[in-house]
């Protein structure tokens, strides 16, 4: 078999001036003196962002960290009826029923913790809540921790946000 | 045998049955809520209703009784209208709760609601009748009044079955109730039943109360190991913890019954449990792999046979486990370690509480298969004797406690063995003495047959694999047996059993074909 060969062309040998890159060099620059000189003029069009101190605004039907809703005296809306872990395709929602205190509820959360490293976001336990008692319209999304334990939101941090 | 034909299928059924239970056998369902075939026709709820040819009205299924020649149709638009607008007034007062209703997923109202229901409510909350909630009406039982539909099954049960009649109704019209006569709260050893045969959540149990969603649970079948009777259960479970056991019928043993104690059996198999192998070292335990501990065990056995003779062993049985762990534990002794220091008692410490319907004496699944197989009890006397005068060096003990003997007496008596083995499934008497565990698995974590008080040979299955380090029984036998050189090649229960009905006579041309789910007799009794 017979190897083809090709010829490339080389590029051509630069000047003595060319090769110290002066002019590009300050070319280049003038880009980004010019980007500079404009974003002082019209911060507004800025990109980035400081995030987490300034955060950007999520539409309205964003999926974002969950949070637990709660009844006018402060008790958590949840009625422990499981509908959420069940529609949750994740598996990450971990809830253990207990017979209420107050004899006018009957079932309450003892525990409901969502873990935060497992769910995917898909809202299927917001639309299955037959109580409105899970929302997901924090805005946030996962935040970073150091630990994994930290993102096991339990049914106290879930009532905070 | 009246020929009788429902939507167009013909079928010859025995004289007096019922339109409801002849179209059960050609595999059409009739709805119906009052109606339950172990006890008397009631007819109350009017779910069942059917059109008969040549009646000018809807008859009801469950009362209606088969004629030669009668011409049945259940599903025409004239029934399906009929059962849809029975069904709107039996939800007119219910509260709709399914959230935190323990029986969603399982209620007889839920399951006809999606398929002759789905109409919106035109009864506002607010005027609905509203009843007493959450009532404790004793035994395992929580009563909603709001719940119930009025169907009796209740009522008739506590009348018929169980003889005590606590429940009645009270009031009239919207306001008619199930209750309690005053002072008086269910006070009878099956109250249990009572959640299942409620069709929809008016009635339902304590123990199981909000501890999971029905539609978690997977069933095996299985065989309730309280006692002797050997009610045919099922037991529910989500991954590997046992939640509830609930009949399951088999009208030779418990129809479709089970006793109070029974349902709490499956605590046993969640708490208490021995999960991995452990050899006792300078007075504590030590976890082992299970290779070293077998091997450990056997090397003991084998040493003790060596140095004193196989008169010096000894295996205490146990009936608390399955006909095939009892054949191989017999095999073990008989053929391998050669000893004729093998018994078993069927006493069992407790109250030994016993009636004329379900619950026995004897509170062990297996003691029928035990005697069957050969084990006696004076041999378990003659066992703890030569324990006594110290003739015994090596022991292999069966369950997790001794007889009927107490904690002290348990321990005065195996400090008296060199080396003690407990091959068992929960912390006890045996476990607190004993100087090595092989940890054995529950009866729902492995497959086998019990044998009855009456001798009736009952399968049941693995729901799951055992929990921890636990092995079944006929695992850990066969790993002694093999490491003391009996080159064993059981596989699995299944194979076991085959070898049962090849060489004992009780449980001759048996297999786990012929024994189905409801069982055999031991001895060809049928």
């Amino acid at each position: 078999m017979v190897i083809g060969v090709k010829k490339v062309a080389r590029p051509r040998k630069m000047s003595g001036g060319e090769s110290l890159y002066l002019l590009e060099i300050l070319k280049g620059l003038g880009v980004t003196m010019g980007h500079l000189l404009r974003n002082i003029r019209h911060q507004e069009n800025i990109a980035t962002m400081e995030y987490p101190e300034v955060r950007r605004v999520m539409p309205p039907r964003f999926r974002g960290l969950h949070r637990l809703m709660k009844r006018p005296d402060g008790t958590p809306r949840c009625v422990a009826c499981f509908c959420c872990s069940t529609a949750c395709p994740a598996v990450c929602i971990t809830i253990v029923a207990g017979e209420s205190p107050d004899p006018s509820i009957e079932k309450y959360p003892v525990r409901f913790d969502i873990d935060m490293l497992r769910c995917v976001f898909c809202g299927h336990c917001v639309e299955a809540c037959p109580c409105d008692a899970i929302r997901m319209d924090t805005g946030w999304f996962t935040p970073a921790e150091h630990t994994r334990e930290k993102l096991i939101y339990t049914i106290d941090m879930l009532l905070e946000k | 045998m009246p020929t009788f034909t429902i939507n167009g299928i013909s079928v010859d059924v025995p004289e007096r049955t019922t339109v409801l239970e002849a179209a059960k056998t050609v595999g059409i369902e009739i709805p119906h809520y009052c109606y339950h075939p172990k006890l008397s026709i009631a007819g109350n709820c009017r779910m069942c209703l059917v059109e008969v040819e040549k009646f000018p009205k809807l008859q009801i299924a469950c009362n209606t009784f088969v004629t030669d020649g009668m011409v049945v149709k259940s599903n025409t638009e004239k029934v399906r209208q009929a059962v849809t607008g029975v069904l709107e007034f039996l939800l007119i007062n219910h509260p709709i709760d399914c959230p935190i209703c323990d029986q969603a997923g399982e209620c007889g109202l839920q399951i006809y609601y999606m398929k002759y229901g789905l109409h919106k409510s035109r009864y506002a909350f607010e005027d609905k009748v509203h009843k007493k909630k959450v009532q404790d009406i004793g035994g395992q039982i929580i009563l909603d009044a709001e719940r119930c539909i009025l169907c009796s099954r209740c009522i008739r049960f506590l009348e018929e079955v169980t003889g005590t009649s606590e429940l009645e109704f009270f009031q009239r019209g919207d306001h008619s109730e199930i209750s309690l006569f005053p002072g008086r709260p269910l006070d009878n050893q099956y109250t249990g039943n009572l959640a299942d045969i409620c069709p929809v959540g008016a009635l339902t149990s304590k123990d199981f109360r909000f501890k999971c969603r029905v539609w978690n649970l997977r069933g095996a079948k299985s065989i309730c190991p309280g006692c002797a009777n050997g009610c045919n259960v099922e037991a529910h479970f989500k991954e590997n913890i046992l939640y509830r056991l609930v009949p399951r019928q088999n009208d030779e043993v418990n129809q479709t019954w089970m006793c109070d104690p029974g349902r709490l059996e499956y605590k046993k198999a969640n708490e208490g449990r021995l999960l991995t192998p452990a050899v006792r070292e300078h007075g504590g335990l030590k976890a082992e792999a299970w290779e070293a501990a077998l091997s450990a065990v056997a090397f003991r056995f084998w040493e003790t046979v060596e140095k004193n003779g196989s008169e010096s062993v000894a295996v205490i049985a146990s009936p608390a486990f399955s006909n095939e762990e009892l054949y191989l534990t017999r095999k073990l002794a008989d053929e391998v370690l050669r000893t004729p220091n093998l018994g078993f008692s069927p006493r069992t410490s407790g109250d030994g509480f016993s009636d004329d319907f379900l619950i026995k004496p004897d509170k062990n699944p297996n003691t029928q298969g035990a005697k069957l197989l050969g084990f006696s009890e004076e041999k378990f006397e003659d066992i703890v004797r030569k324990i006594s005068d110290g003739k015994v060096k090596a022991l292999l003990v069966f369950g997790n406690e001794i007889a009927d003997f107490s904690e002290e007496k348990t321990g005065e008596l195996l400090a008296g063995v060199p080396f003690v083995v407990q091959i068992g499934t929960n912390e006890g008497s045996v476990f607190r003495a004993a100087h090595a565990i092989l940890p054995s698995a529950s009866f729902v974590e492995r497959g086998g047959t019990f044998t009855n008080h009456a001798g009736r040979v009952q399968r049941f299955w693995m729901g799951f694999p055992p929990r921890g380090n636990a092995r079944s029984g006929i695992e850990i036998i066969t790993g002694l047996a093999n490491r003391l050189g009996a080159g064993w090649k059981f596989a699995g229960e299944a194979s076991v059993f085959r070898a049962i009905a090849q060489s004992e006579a009780p449980f001759a041309g048996m297999s786990y074909e012929s024994l189905g789910e409801q069982g055999q007799m031991a001895g060809g009794k049928g």
